[in-house]
């Protein structure tokens, strides 16, 4: 029942969250705002669908269900839909989904496509760190999608602003300060999500393999990632590089965390390989 | 029925002729009572703006109604008719109501999109309904028209972006800072178009107004109007360093703000973004100032542009105005013609049943060796027969009364069936 449960629960996700999508990207182009609320409401729907999916799969499994590949890239999306509707329900800018929806979509795509049984935990997995270090590192790559939307978004509007054309993104995006400000926000939380969750992975690696840390490549490039987030904080603070230099910074800083979870996963071995 | 509008606008007539026209307040409940008085006018409403003069008018009877609208227009100001006729548009039936859509929702004023005239319609309206000079159909044709109106306004973008030049400087401001509230304005020099723009931005919350100007009175005089402050001028650098947005309207023949000073002032302002509006000629602010992060660099030129795309961009969302408006005259137009065809279908029932009921009682007399049961098929047959003829031209009727495609003329299904008028206008003359 619980594997049947799973199918539904994830093709209804599946379903839902692309519909969302598609009426994010439809007000693009036809700009009524109702379109942007029904398209809300139907992405939550996707996400109440996605959360009793892992709740019917941690009822299945038994553990916290972020193990293999499949679970892990599922997660990711739900995580980056969590904090979607967080932020657009804050500041309602309509535009945010069109930006940020089609991620999770493609990583629910993906999932689909992957091999979904269970499988028993391996040993080094049975803890309870499990479930607090992949929260933390997922959602704290959630926050920093935010981010980088925010920052894509910055930089069309700023392009707009500066280049003294008003074309239908200028109508569209907000104003550079809201956007400046979503980043800023999103940068901040996500950082701290992030720090917890390498720190959380140092102590369940010593628990698990008696070393705090081993440049294992998942480990040295989630480093990396997080230096550049922790430069782009350290300049905002002192240097006052807000807008477009942090925009930029938060491109490069989500292109690490892309790396940091698939790159390494397909190219390099890695311990925390997921299969 | 009919209805006919008889006007002129800025787009026909020169405003020589517009003044001599037009309507003073005081006048129109006068010129209302001579509007009603003309041939075969039954309702009226009289429109006069600085920018048109209309009268419109409901009205029974074949007469030729427009022509007696342009006589009332140049008869009410002994203005030569054939001079007038020349700046005359006439509408009528479909066309008029269309025309009063329009005009209503904004698609034939001068500025396309303003908020000014549907509140003259409806004062002219008001007036008219005060003067007793209007009835259902124009009460009928008002609902449409606001209805109209504000859908055209809310589903179109029409009235969307802004299109002068201190309400263009507005809107990207607030592309730059969100909420302008708390926002300080630095004011340099003077002028129509700075203080036009300044009242723009304290009315979307601006509060902090700084003033500087060359003639430190000068500065102090602008900043009462304003409740800001003057600024000495060797001291504006400093304080540039607070402001969020600068206007400058000097007539200094050299830019007032260099790169190098402006590099400075952003650097001390912590990065914050900086919005300045250059509206002198000679420019006062350096251009390649623009190049500068988080700083923002509009002038003349630059905003009169913005408002040029702006008003193209109205121009694009009037066709789909076109649109709702065809749907609004085609409810109208329905709501008219049941108006029409109901009383006709009564009248058509009518006369077929006292067809029937005097052929019966006729018949029945010459059979009245008939048993009742046989007595009773008759009724059914004559009553059989009367329906089915009626059936087909009902229907049609109605069909028409729903504002479908055909144009079945309720005048010839009276004229064939031999249906008095009579019976036509106890059936409309309510109200």
């Amino acid at each position: 029942v619980a594997g049947l449960a799973q199918k539904v629960f994830f093709n209804l996700t599946l379903l839902l969250y692309g519909l969302g999508t598609l009426h994010f990207l439809a007000y693009l182009v036809v700009r009524k705002e109702v379109i942007t609320r029904v398209a809300f409401w139907v992405t939550a729907s996707g996400f109440a669908a996605h959360t009793c999916f892992f709740a019917a799969r941690m009822v299945q499994s038994g553990y916290f269900p972020v193990t293999n590949l499949f679970e892990a890239v599922s997660f990711f999306a739900w995580a980056i839909t969590l904090f979607f509707l967080i932020y657009e329900g804050k500041y309602r800018l309509g535009v945010l989904g069109a930006f940020m929806m089609p991620v999770p979509l493609v990583l629910v795509l993906t999932a689909a496509a992957l091999q979904q049984e269970i499988a028993p935990l391996m040993p080094a997995l049975r803890s309870r760190w499990l479930f607090f270090h992949t929260s933390f590192a997922f959602l704290g790559y959630a926050a920093v999608a935010v981010t980088f939307a925010g920052g894509v978004m910055y930089l069309i509007q700023e392009r707009q602003v500066k280049r003294k054309r008003s074309g239908v993104f200028f109508r569209l995006l907000p104003s550079l300060e809201i956007l400046d400000r979503i980043n800023y926000h999103s940068l901040t939380i996500g950082f701290a999500l992030l720090t917890l969750g390498i720190i959380t992975g140092a102590v369940w690696a010593e628990a698990a393999w008696g070393t705090y840390w081993s440049w294992d490549p998942k480990e040295t490039w989630s480093l990396i990632t997080w230096f550049i987030y922790a430069a782009i904080l350290h300049a905002r603070l002192t240097a006052g590089w807000r807008g477009r230099k942090a925009a930029w910074l938060a491109i490069v800083g989500f292109a690490g965390v892309l790396f940091t979870f698939f790159g390494v996963n397909l190219l390099l071995e890695s311990i925390h390989a997921y299969n | 029925m009919q209805i006919a509008v008889v006007g002129l606008s800025h787009k026909t007539a020169p405003v020589e002729v517009r003044e001599k026209v037009a309507f003073p307040e005081s006048d129109q409940p006068a010129a209302l009572q001579r509007l009603l008085a003309c041939p075969g006018v039954t309702e009226g409403m009289i429109m006069s703006t600085c920018n048109r003069v209309e009268v419109y008018a409901v009205g029974e009877g074949g007469g030729d109604l427009g022509g007696n609208l342009a006589g009332f227009l140049a008869g009410s100001h002994a203005f030569p008719t054939d001079v007038l006729r020349r700046h005359l548009y006439l509408h009528t039936g479909e066309e008029a109501v269309r025309h009063l859509m329009k005009v209503s929702s904004s698609l034939d004023s001068m500025v396309l999109g303003e908020a000014q005239i549907l509140g003259q319609v409806k004062e002219a309206f008001e007036r008219a309904q005060g003067a007793g000079a209007t009835g259902r159909i124009l009460n009928e044709l008002m609902k449409k028209t606001y209805s109209a109106a504000k859908t055209v306004r809310t589903d179109t973008g029409i009235a969307r972006s802004a299109v002068s030049i201190s309400s263009s400087a507005v809107e990207l401001a607030r592309k730059i800072f969100n909420d302008l509230a708390g926002k300080t304005v630095m004011i340099i020099g003077a002028g129509e178009m700075s203080e036009l723009a300044v009242r723009h931005l304290i009315a979307q919350g601006a509060t902090e107004i700084m003033v500087a100007n060359r003639t430190f009175e000068r500065a102090v005089e602008l900043a009462k109007t304003f409740n800001g402050s003057a600024i000495a001028w060797e001291e504006l650098a400093h304080h540039l360093v607070m402001s969020d947005i600068v206007i400058s309207s000097t007539g200094a023949p050299h830019f007032i703000l260099t790169v190098e000073m402006m590099r400075q002032v952003i650097h001390q302002r912590k990065h914050r973004p900086m919005f300045l509006i250059d509206i002198a000629v000679p420019r006062d602010i350096d251009p390649k100032i623009n190049d500068l992060d988080n700083v923002y660099l509009y002038d003349i030129d630059d905003l009169e542009s913005v408002v040029e795309a702006n008003l193209k961009e109205r121009q694009k969302e009037a066709e789909k105005a076109e649109a709702i408006i065809q749907r609004e005259v085609g409810a109208f137009t329905a709501w008219i013609n049941s108006l029409q065809v109901v009383p006709a279908i009564v009248a058509l029932r009518r006369r077929g049943e006292e067809i029937r009921d005097a052929e019966l009682a006729k018949a029945l007399q010459r059979l009245g060796h008939l048993s009742s049961k046989d007595q009773e098929a008759v009724r059914a047959l004559a009553s059989g027969i009367v329906n089915k003829l009626l059936h087909g031209p009902v229907t049609a009727l109605k069909r028409e009364a729903r504002g479908g495609e055909t144009t079945l003329n309720v005048e010839l299904v009276r004229e064939l069936f031999g249906l008095a008028a009579d019976s036509r206008s106890e059936e409309t003359s309510d109200d």
